[in-house]
């Protein structure tokens, strides 16, 4: 009897789970229904774009932290006084023009007329209270440590002083989004200050915004999807998308299939292998731009004694065969570098080649007195840079190639900082882009001497010290002659490629990947921070 | 749940430092140190480990750096996402596993027996990520059928949230819970199939087929109740196992998961969410295995009976 109980429980727990099975299926019909009388209007309203990228923004707050997802947020949500046009110069957003009125006070005029999402109007004062919060914001106060203070002069005119010249005041406007002073002014429901900038527990400035940007934050849940909903009183009418959904979508794979099977209408970054796949896809575009992240190695002179000899770092880098990486690791999809700043930059000194020469890479370890090489160590992260640890290998390859045995270990981000800062191996890769899209920032924080009180040099593992090229860094930052200091920016470029100062590879492109029926090329730019207000969906 | 705590808290150490995923790459190193003395990273271990524990005794297992809120609560809000994608794994797998184990087991030498075992061999073999890649490839990209990614539409059920009621959100339910239970499928399958052709070389089969009883009553009743019992251990163990490849499944579909999150907690450094998991999840392992020894005492008589004594 037991048994046949035991057998009939089962029995009914399985038709059970059938009988749940098909019953949720007849439900399916009724609720398809819903939700296309739901969504039918709604497509009606304006167009829509499912966004797709790596990560999603960390918070709400386009000061707690300056990374690439925040600022691409920050340009939806947000409007900074000025912004980056493709050709490098300035385009005036929030400041409808500006001008020098002594050496150290640029005056800014403000468009009339804008509205904060919350309907406050946007005024002088709520610039100045903004840098004053850029200047306490830990990830940004390093950036605006030579601003002195920001004044009001009238409703619509914002004077913003810096403590001596400074060449490059536009270039730091640009991450000057004017945040709703009185919104973020007082306190929140426990209490705390509204302004407070926190990185890891819940604030009131995470959670909510008010910014003056296209895109209001109309939903979010994080990690899983946010909605932007364009602002009806923005001033800009160029793009016509009124809604955005942003997935992030971490596995390449994934997002790539997602855009593939037309589930998503936009993709960012796009992973090298599947470019061509895309390109040949009916109905897709995909527009690479060439980036300015450098990827170098640097040698530690300091812990490894034959890299104290200018040949073997020579030798080092004439046995490099960067392209050969570009083409094999990269795919293409990198372009080959021989100093530390782009085409686009100031400091680009056309004299600069790369050098793979392996005979003379040879010939130069032999005059070092390593003919017969040496053996040393290196680390490189597996997961912080396109392909890091497949440029690494590569590279120990071809350093065999002139005797030298390198011992490799490569580990994940998350641990490998700590270990970069530890300079516990002689040979270490470093990417840098450029916060200030202008080349000093590489010198400063790759090649200067390192000086934990100045805070310069901070990722200059190779211990490279050069007086002389910090002297004339130095010298950049308060020469507001753009030819002079252009000059001097690549003196510094030619110093350190003679020098063998660091082991230059590529700088990585950029890449998105969208539909064929929006304007894609004309909203990306190089610092990828997409410009989605100006997005058109035809 | 002390001891994992304890492990889960050891090893984070070795996980990498949160401050760099939370704060610009040009922040000056005083400034980290700063915020690295404010959320008390500096202490020593035991000092750490104290000041979990004390957490712990009122619920509070420490707070996420990136969602920056309480590490239970992520989880909780994540859990509905992993446990229906589990729950209609297991349904696939107890649904085809049994009639396909059974048929097998029955007519070991027909052809449709020798495509299973063949199947379930290559079912094995085959990674649970090369599995939802190719599927994706298939029906998403080239024959647009399925949906790629996500849940879909969810329904909020008194906070949980649900993609079982919608159309949509099964539709994001069929992919992930195949590619999950195609490790675990074939795996019964042949599980169940050799035990049932062990139970039915035993004496009591002949005995009841000598008896003349129906086929069906002596397949069901008497043979494959037999076979139930190492199925059922197998399956609690499995759990584990299970658990271990939503991480996967989760990561390849975008299923907002526990697993996806424990991943994404790895690679940001965020150390309290990383250990809440382990704790989480060891509590799952524990109430589950404990729920299988019940119900081994229910199914397996001998269980009870040398328990009485």
């Amino acid at each position: 009897m037991k048994r046949s109980l035991v057998f009939l429980s089962l029995v009914v727990i399985l038709t059970l789970g059938l009988v749940g099975c098909s019953s949720e299926k007849k439900d399916e019909a009724p609720a398809k229904q819903d939700s296309a009388e739901t969504t039918a209007p709604a497509a009606d309203a304006g167009k829509v774009l499912k966004l797709a990228m790596d990560a999603d923004p960390v918070s709400l707050d386009p000061q707690v932290q300056l990374s690439g997802g925040m600022m691409q947020y920050a340009h939806m949500v947000f409007d900074p006084l000025v912004r980056w046009a493709k050709d490098g110069s300035f385009e005036p957003r929030l400041a409808e023009s500006w001008e020098q009125i002594n050496d150290t006070t640029m005056r800014f005029h403000l468009r009339k007329g804008v509205t904060f999402h919350s309907g406050n109007p946007f005024t002088a004062e709520d610039v100045v209270w903004s840098i004053n919060r850029l200047k306490v914001s830990p990830d940004f106060k390093g950036l605006f440590e030579p601003f002195t203070e920001a004044k009001v002069v009238d409703a619509n005119t914002v004077d913003v002083i810096t403590k001596e010249p400074y060449g490059l005041l536009l270039n730091m406007a640009t991450y000057i989004f004017p945040m709703d002073s009185k919104f973020y002014t007082g306190k929140d429901e426990s209490g705390k200050d509204k302004a407070a900038i926190v990185k890891t527990g819940p604030s009131f400035a995470n959670t909510n915004e008010s910014g003056t940007g296209k895109y209001l934050v109309a939903e979010r849940e994080q990690g899983v999807r946010t909605v932007f909903k364009a602002y009806p009183k923005y001033w800009d009418k160029a793009g016509n998308v009124e809604t955005i959904i942003l997935t992030p979508i971490k596995n390449d794979a994934t997002r790539v299939a997602a855009l593939l099977s037309g589930d998503v209408d936009f993709i960012m970054p796009v992973p090298p292998q599947d470019l061509k796949r895309i390109e040949s896809t009916e109905g897709l575009e995909l527009v690479t731009m060439s980036g300015s992240r450098i990827i170098t190695f640097q040698l530690n002179s300091e812990r490894f004694e034959p890299f104290k000899n200018l040949k073997v770092r020579q030798a080092i880098i004439y046995a490099t065969d960067n392209s050969g990486i570009v083409e094999k690791v990269m795919k293409g999809f990198a372009t080959v570098a021989a100093q530390q700043g782009p085409k686009e930059f100031a400091s680009y000194n056309p004299a600069l080649t790369p050098r793979y020469d392996l005979a003379k890479a040879q010939q130069l370890m032999k005059e070092a007195g390593y003919a017969d090489g040496f053996a040393c160590t290196m680390i490189a992260p597996n997961n912080r840079y396109v392909n890091d640890e497949k440029i690494a290998e590569a590279f120990v390859s071809m350093l065999g190639k002139i005797g030298i045995k390198v011992s490799l270990k490569t580990m994940p981000k998350a641990q490998y900082w700590d270990q970069f800062d530890a300079r516990v191996a002689d040979i270490q890769m470093i990417g840098w882009h450029p916060d200030t899209e202008d080349s000093a920032n590489y010198t400063e924080f790759l090649l200067m001497c390192p000086n934990s009180e100045t805070g310069y040099g901070q990722y200059n593992s190779g211990q490279y010290c050069n007086p002389e090229v910090d002297a004339m860094t130095i010298q950049t930052q308060t020469e507001t002659d753009t030819a002079k200091r252009s000059a001097l920016l690549q003196k510094i470029e030619k110093t350190l490629y003679d020098d063998a100062a660091f082991v230059p590879l590529h700088w990585q492109n950029l890449s998105w990947a969208s539909k064929n029926n929006m304007n894609t090329g004309e909203i990306v730019n190089v610092q990828n921070f997409p410009y989605f207000g100006n997005l058109v969906i035809k | 749940m002390i001891v994992i705590g304890f492990i889960g808290f050891a090893i984070k150490q070795s996980f990498g430092d949160p401050i760099r995923e939370i704060t610009g790459v040009s922040v000056s190193v005083e400034e980290r140190n700063k915020l690295r003395e404010e959320l008390g990273l500096n202490d020593p271990f035991l000092v750490q480990f104290s000041r979990f524990i004390k957490g712990a005794m009122h619920g509070d297992i420490g707070r996420s750096f990136f969602y920056k809120k309480s590490a239970l609560k992520v989880i909780l809000s994540k859990a509905p996402a992993t446990l229906e994608l589990v729950f209609c794994s297991a349904l696939i797998i107890v649904l085809f596993s049994i009639p396909l184990g059974i048929y097998s087991a029955i007519n070991p030498r027909s052809i449709f027996s020798r495509i299973i075992m063949g199947g379930s061999t290559l079912g094995v073999s085959i990674p649970v990520f090369l599995t939802a890649i190719l599927m994706i490839y298939i029906f998403s990209v080239e024959l647009h059928w399925l949906p790629s990614y996500g849940r879909g539409e969810t329904i909020n059920l008194g906070g949980w949230r649900t993609g079982l009621l919608t159309l949509d959100g099964l539709k994001h339910l069929i992919m992930p819970s195949i590619a999950l239970s195609s490790i675990m499928l074939p795996l019964f399958i042949r599980l169940i199939r050799s035990e049932m052709m062990e139970v039915l070389q035993n004496d009591y089969i002949k005995y009841a087929w000598a008896k003349g009883l129906a086929p069906r009553r002596v397949f069901i009743v008497h043979a494959f109740k037999n076979t139930l019992l190492p199925v059922i251990t197998v399956g609690g163990v499995q759990l584990g196992t299970m658990i271990a490849f939503t991480i996967l499944t989760e990561t390849v579909f975008q299923w907002q998961g526990m697993g996806f999150m424990f991943i994404e907690a790895v690679e940001r450094g965020d150390a309290p969410l990383m250990v809440a998991y382990l704790v989480v999840v060891g509590l799952i392992f524990v109430i589950v295995n404990t729920l299988v020894d019940v119900i081994y005492g229910l199914v397996n008589p001998q269980v009870r009976i040398t328990g009485r004594k």
